[in-house]
C-alpha cells in the first residue's frame, strides 16, 4: 500500500508554552480512512493543521513522497484537503459557486477549468441546486456539504475532516457518511462521534496528551479508552438496576 | 435573524430589482454626487421624489427602508444641533435631509441588487480586485458577526438579561471572538492555495 503520509517525532509548542504535540508518529496510506480519537486539547486540530502546513514544529513530515517545508507547504495545500470544524471560517465568498471555485482559482487554474471544478466538486455532494446561493442562507449539513466541495474541487488525495458532524442532525450525518464513503481519497477524521467512525474508518489513533496514546481498530480503541459516551436512557437504566 | 433582512430583499423581484446593477450603481453615483454639491431644497425635494418612486417600484416596505436608512441619522444630529445652535436652521435640517436621503439610496440599492451583481460590476469597471475582495468579505462575516452578537445577546438575557456596566465587556469579547473568526478565516484561506492576492 502507498504511504500518503508519514510523521515522525512531531512536536509543537504554542507560543503561550502549552506543548501541544509530543513526539507524534503517524502513517496514513492511500484509499485508508483512520479516525483520530482523544480528549479535548490533546492535540488532534494542532496535528492535522501541520499535515497542511499551517502550523510548523519539529519532526518529519512528508506528504505523497514530499517532505514539508515552506517552500513545498503550495505544493502539498494542492494534495491535502482540510475541511474545518466551523464551516463560517471556510465559506467566505459571496456565492457558493465563487466559494468552490476559490481554491483551483489560487491553484492558477484558467476560468472555464475553475468552473468545471467547482460544478464537478458541488455535483459531487449533490448541492449544484445551491450554485448562485449565498453561504450563509444554507443550513449547518449543507454548509459542511459546500466546504466539502470547496476542498474537492482542488482534487486533493488526502482529505481531513476536523469534526464533521459537529452541529449536524442525524439524517445529515447519515448522508455525510454516506458522501465520504464513496470519495475514494484517504481520509483522516477528527471526531468525537465514535459511531460515525464506525461507519468509515477502518482505523483509529487515539491521541492523549500529544502523544500517540493507542492505535489499532475502532472497536479496539473505543473499548481499550473507555471512548464511549453514555446516552441518559442507558444512565437511568444503568441507575435503575443498580437499586 | 433580521439582519438577513437586506440581503433578502435584494433577492427579490420587480422592475427595479431586475434592472442592471450598472445602471444602478450609475443612478446611486448620480444622486449622492447631486445631493452632496448642491445640497438646496430644489435638488432634495427633486431626489426624495425620485428616491420615492423607485422605492414604490421595488415592492419593498416603505417604512421597513424609511428606518434603515434613519441608522445614519444620530452621526449627523450632533453636527446638525451644532449648526442650529451656531444659527444656521436652515444649513442644520439640510445637513440632516441630506444624509437621511443618501443613507435611504444607499440602502435601496443594497435591498434590490444582490451582493454578488454590484462587486461583478465594480470588477469589470477595473476597480482593484483587492479592495472589491475586502468589500466581498466584510459583508460576508458582517452576518457571522451580527450572529455572533445576537447569540452572546440571548446567552445574556438568559441569565437574567443585559446590563449596561456588562456592555463594555461583551463588547471586548465580541471583538476577542471576531478576532479569532479572522484567524480561523485566514487559515481556510491558506488551506485552499491562498498566497496574499486574490487571483
Amino acid at each position: 500500500m502507498t504511504r500518503v503520509v508519514d510523521v515522525r517525532g512531531l512536536r509543537y509548542r504554542y507560543a503561550d508554552g502549552t506543548q501541544a504535540l509530543n513526539g507524534i508518529d503517524f502513517h496514513l496510506d492511500a484509499g485508508e480512512c483512520v479516525a483520530l480519537f482523544g480528549a479535548n486539547g490533546s492535540g488532534k486540530t494542532t496535528f492535522v493543521l501541520h499535515l497542511n502546513g499551517l502550523l510548523e514544529g519539529e519532526g518529519h513530515i512528508e506528504v505523497c513522497g514530499l517532505p514539508l517545508s515552506r517552500a513545498t507547504a503550495d505544493q502539498i495545500r494542492a494534495k491535502v484537503g482540510l475541511v474545518f470544524q466551523d464551516s463560517d471560517d471556510q465559506l467566505f465568498m459571496p456565492t457558493v459557486l465563487e466559494d468552490v471555485a476559490f481554491g483551483p482559482r489560487n491553484l492558477g487554474l484558467a476560468p472555464p477549468e475553475t468552473e468545471t471544478r467547482a460544478r464537478l466538486a458541488l455535483e459531487q455532494v449533490g448541492m449544484t441546486h445551491a450554485i448562485q446561493k449565498a453561504p450563509y442562507h444554507l443550513s449547518a449539513g449543507e454548509k459542511r456539504r459546500v466546504a466539502i466541495a470547496g476542498v474537492l474541487a482542488m482534487q486533493p488525495e488526502i482529505l481531513i475532516l476536523d469534526e464533521p458532524t459537529t452541529s449536524l442532525d442525524p439524517p445529515a450525518q447519515r448522508d455525510l457518511a454516506e458522501l465520504l464513503a464513496n470519495l475514494p481519497q484517504a481520509k483522516l477524521l477528527v471526531t468525537h462521534d465514535t459511531q460515525f467512525a464506525e461507519a468509515l474508518a477502518t482505523r483509529a489513533v487515539f491521541f492523549e496528551r500529544g502523544r500517540v496514546a493507542g492505535e489499532g481498530s475502532v472497536d479496539d480503541i473505543i473499548h481499550r479508552f473507555h471512548w464511549q459516551a453514555h446516552s441518559p436512557r442507558s444512565v437511568s437504566l444503568d441507575r435503575r438496576s443498580a437499586k | 435573524m433580521h439582519h438577513r433582512v437586506i440581503d433578502q430583499w435584494s433577492r427579490g423581484v420587480s422592475p427595479l430589482h431586475a434592472l442592471s446593477a450598472g445602471v444602478k450603481l450609475a443612478a446611486l453615483l448620480g444622486i449622492l454626487i447631486a445631493i452632496s454639491a448642491a445640497p438646496t431644497y430644489p435638488t432634495i425635494i427633486t431626489a426624495s421624489g425620485l428616491l420615492t418612486i423607485a422605492a414604490m417600484v421595488s415592492g419593498l416596505p416603505f417604512t421597513g427602508l424609511l428606518s434603515r436608512a434613519a441608522f445614519v441619522l444620530p452621526f449627523t444630529a450632533i453636527f446638525a444641533l451644532l449648526t442650529w445652535w451656531s444659527g444656521d436652521p436652515e444649513r442644520a435640517l439640510l445637513l440632516v435631509a441630506k444624509s437621511f436621503l443618501s443613507g435611504f439610496a444607499a440602502v435601496l440599492f443594497a435591498a434590490t441588487t444582490p451582493l454578488a451583481a454590484w462587486t461583478n460590476t465594480l470588477r469589470r469597471c477595473r476597480f482593484p480586485s483587492t479592495l472589491v475582495t475586502v468589500i466581498e468579505f466584510l459583508y460576508r462575516y458582517l452576518f457571522v458577526v451580527a450572529q455572533q452578537a445576537e447569540t452572546m445577546r440571548w446567552a445574556a438575557r438568559g441569565r437574567g438579561g443585559f446590563r449596561f456596566d456588562a456592555a463594555g465587556g461583551a463588547v471586548g469579547a465580541l471583538f476577542a471572538r471576531s478576532w479569532q473568526r479572522a484567524d480561523g478565516i485566514h487559515r481556510a484561506m491558506l488551506a485552499r492555495g491562498f498566497q496574499g492576492t486574490p487571483k
